[in-house]
């Protein structure tokens, strides 16, 4: 066959994919809606499906992330992802915040593994690293929340 | 070539062995191809010709006079006479051999609209149609000042005829109109729609992309002024397609690209342009795929527009039926007039997850918004999941089909 080198795919995978902790958060997402006292917005774009994503940031002088919420469609995998990241950013300074989009990004994307930081329930997004098509969909929250840090106004697509 | 199902009480084609791709194993399962609406696969019979052509006759076209120039080009010209044939133009000066579907319609878009095109024109379209038969319009629009109208769809996809009529007012230049919906499976009633443009003197550009797969195609019974299709949703390979343009038109419209083989004369300073249809091909053509193109037609024609519709709508049926029998299924678009494809929702689960785990089935779908965007904002969905058919389909491909949708369903409950 000659797509030999593309790994086949078992049932463990696919449910390693759609563990129960994403699929809990994909249905009963957290901090899902807008944010009144938001000081940053960002929109995040998969052009591959047309899914769009809005990561709202109250963030305060000290540079703290006091609160986070986001809205839009998207996918089990997308919106479980953005569900994750809310419950982890809150609390954290800006800079803390980037250090965990670099840890996760690069765990999703295979090329290092967190950089050595246990991502706790973040690990359960790692199951899209068997599914290449998959990866945008969890990394597009956290494209999202870079932006909005460094408060650039166009939207971030996945692209 | 395949023959007639010996059952032939059955409609179903089986032609499935013409098609080497098929024959595959995905994820671990026998693949099931239900994306040709996207790209449909290429028999052997188009394999075979295009790697013929390279192994034995290629060369440019039209510059050579040595022995495999002279092939390619007849190869070449060959592919163009059989569609003329395939579409009963007039004459080989109608028929431009171009990309795909997208550049036929950008060429009509700045070389028919564009110079005829200002402030108080128009340009209409239709909600249900391709981005490639939308954003070309706008551009044109945005360049010359000129109003792009798009007219409604109701709530089954289908155009709703009566606004239309209304919208060809003597201020519209051009109609640009699917034939078929690509996200909906929607036929349009093209011929009629033609008819009543042609009262109020509407040009009129019919996407064919979706209609020359599916039934047997005639302009000039249709009456329309430029019809656009591409390769490779008719078996044929990517990057090639076609624009039929009535003959009257075309001498009238300037050339659209500049550069060889549309030329007779290049001076310094201006150039003689070519006859029809060379005015329209500057630049060496995809040869290959054109001679692919040309080996599709045969394939199509052998088995006969009549028998691939009959196929196609016997399946059609049968899965609208199969999967609407699942609990938690929402058939997206239920025009009257349909063919080869169903778009759905499924409970909550968003399409691409259908897609992943389908695909994980061996079954492979289309998700997303199948680069219709306004028909989805239509219908207040993101995307949904397309399941398209092609002459290689069979009731065994929509089982499956069934059945990977059950395990979603189980996945997500
Ligand atoms: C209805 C319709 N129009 C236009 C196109 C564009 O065709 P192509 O990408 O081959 O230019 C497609 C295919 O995607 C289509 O389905």
């Amino acid at each position: 066959m000659s797509s030999g080198h593309v790994q086949s795919l078992s049932s463990d995978e696919l449910r390693e994919l759609y563990r129960s902790l994403i699929l809990d958060h994909a249905k009963n997402p957290r901090h899902f809606g807008k944010l009144d006292t938001a000081t940053h917005t960002s929109e995040g774009i998969n052009p591959l499906c047309g899914d769009k994503l809005r990561l709202q940031l109250e963030v305060d002088a000290e540079h703290r992330i006091r609160d986070a919420a986001f809205e839009g469609t998207g996918c089990a995998i997308s919106v479980a992802s953005a569900s994750l990241l809310t419950e982890t950013i809150i609390g954290l300074h800006e800079d803390e915040a980037l250090a965990w989009f670099d840890d996760v990004t690069s765990h999703l994307t295979g090329t290092s593994d967190a950089n050595g930081r246990d991502l706790g329930k973040l690990q359960a997004l790692g199951g899209v690293r068997d599914f290449p098509a998959r990866v945008k969909c969890a990394t597009l929250a956290w494209h999202a929340l870079r932006s909005a840090i460094e408060n650039t106004d166009e939207p971030v697509s996945t692209e | 070539m395949s023959q007639p199902n010996p059952q032939s009480s059955s409609p179903l084609l089986d032609v499935r062995a013409d098609f080497p791709v098929l024959d595959q194993d995905v994820n671990g399962k026998p693949l099931v191809y239900l994306d040709s609406a996207a790209s449909a696969q290429q028999p052997r019979q188009v394999i075979d010709a295009v790697a013929d052509y390279h192994l034995k006759d290629h060369a440019n076209v039209h510059r050579g006079v040595h022995t495999l120039s002279q092939r390619a080009t007849d190869a070449f010209e060959g592919a163009r006479d059989r569609i003329v044939e395939f579409v009963n133009a007039n004459s080989r000066k109608e028929i431009i051999l171009t990309a795909g579907t997208t550049e036929s319609i950008n060429l009509v878009a700045q070389s028919f609209a564009r110079p005829r095109l200002g402030k108080g024109d128009k340009i209409l379209v239709t909600h249900l149609e391709h981005h490639s038969n939308m954003v070309p319009w706008q551009l044109v629009c945005e360049q010359t000042g000129a109003e792009l109208v798009v007219a409604p769809i109701d709530d089954h996809g289908q155009l709703m005829l009566d606004e239309l009529r209304e919208l060809m007012t003597p201020d519209v230049l051009l109609l640009a109109v699917g034939h078929v919906s690509n996200a909906l499976g929607t036929v349009n009633p093209v011929k009629d729609i033609v008819g009543w443009a042609k009262q109020q003197d509407i040009t009129v550009l019919v996407d064919g992309a979706q209609g020359v797969p599916h039934m047997d195609i005639d302009v000039q019974d249709l009456g329309c002024d430029f019809y656009a299709f591409s390769g490779h949703k008719m078996y044929g390979p990517t990057g090639t397609g076609v624009l039929y343009g009535r003959e009257e038109l075309l001498e009238e419209m300037p050339p659209w690209q500049g550069g060889g083989d549309m030329i007779l004369e290049v001076f310094v300073d201006r150039s003689v342009f070519n006859e029809l249809p060379y005015k329209f091909e500057a630049g060496t053509p995809n040869i290959a795929g054109i001679v692919g193109l040309g080996a599709a037609v045969d394939y199509l024609r052998g088995i006969g527009p009549e028998r691939v519709a009959a196929h196609e709508h016997y399946l059609l049926d049968y899965m609208t039926e199969q999967l609407t029998a699942i609990e938690g299924l929402k058939p997206i678009g239920t025009a009257e007039h349909k063919t080869s494809v169903l778009s759905f929702m499924l409970d909550d689960i968003h399409p691409h997850d259908i897609g992943t785990i389908l695909d994980h089935e061996g079954v492979a779908i289309r998700t997303g918004h199948h680069c219709a965007m306004p028909v989805m904002q239509r219908f207040g969905l993101p995307g949904t999941a397309r399941a398209s058919l092609g002459v290689y389909n069979s009731t065994d491909d929509v089982d499956r089909l069934a059945n990977a949708l059950l395990t979603a369903k189980r996945l997500f409950a």
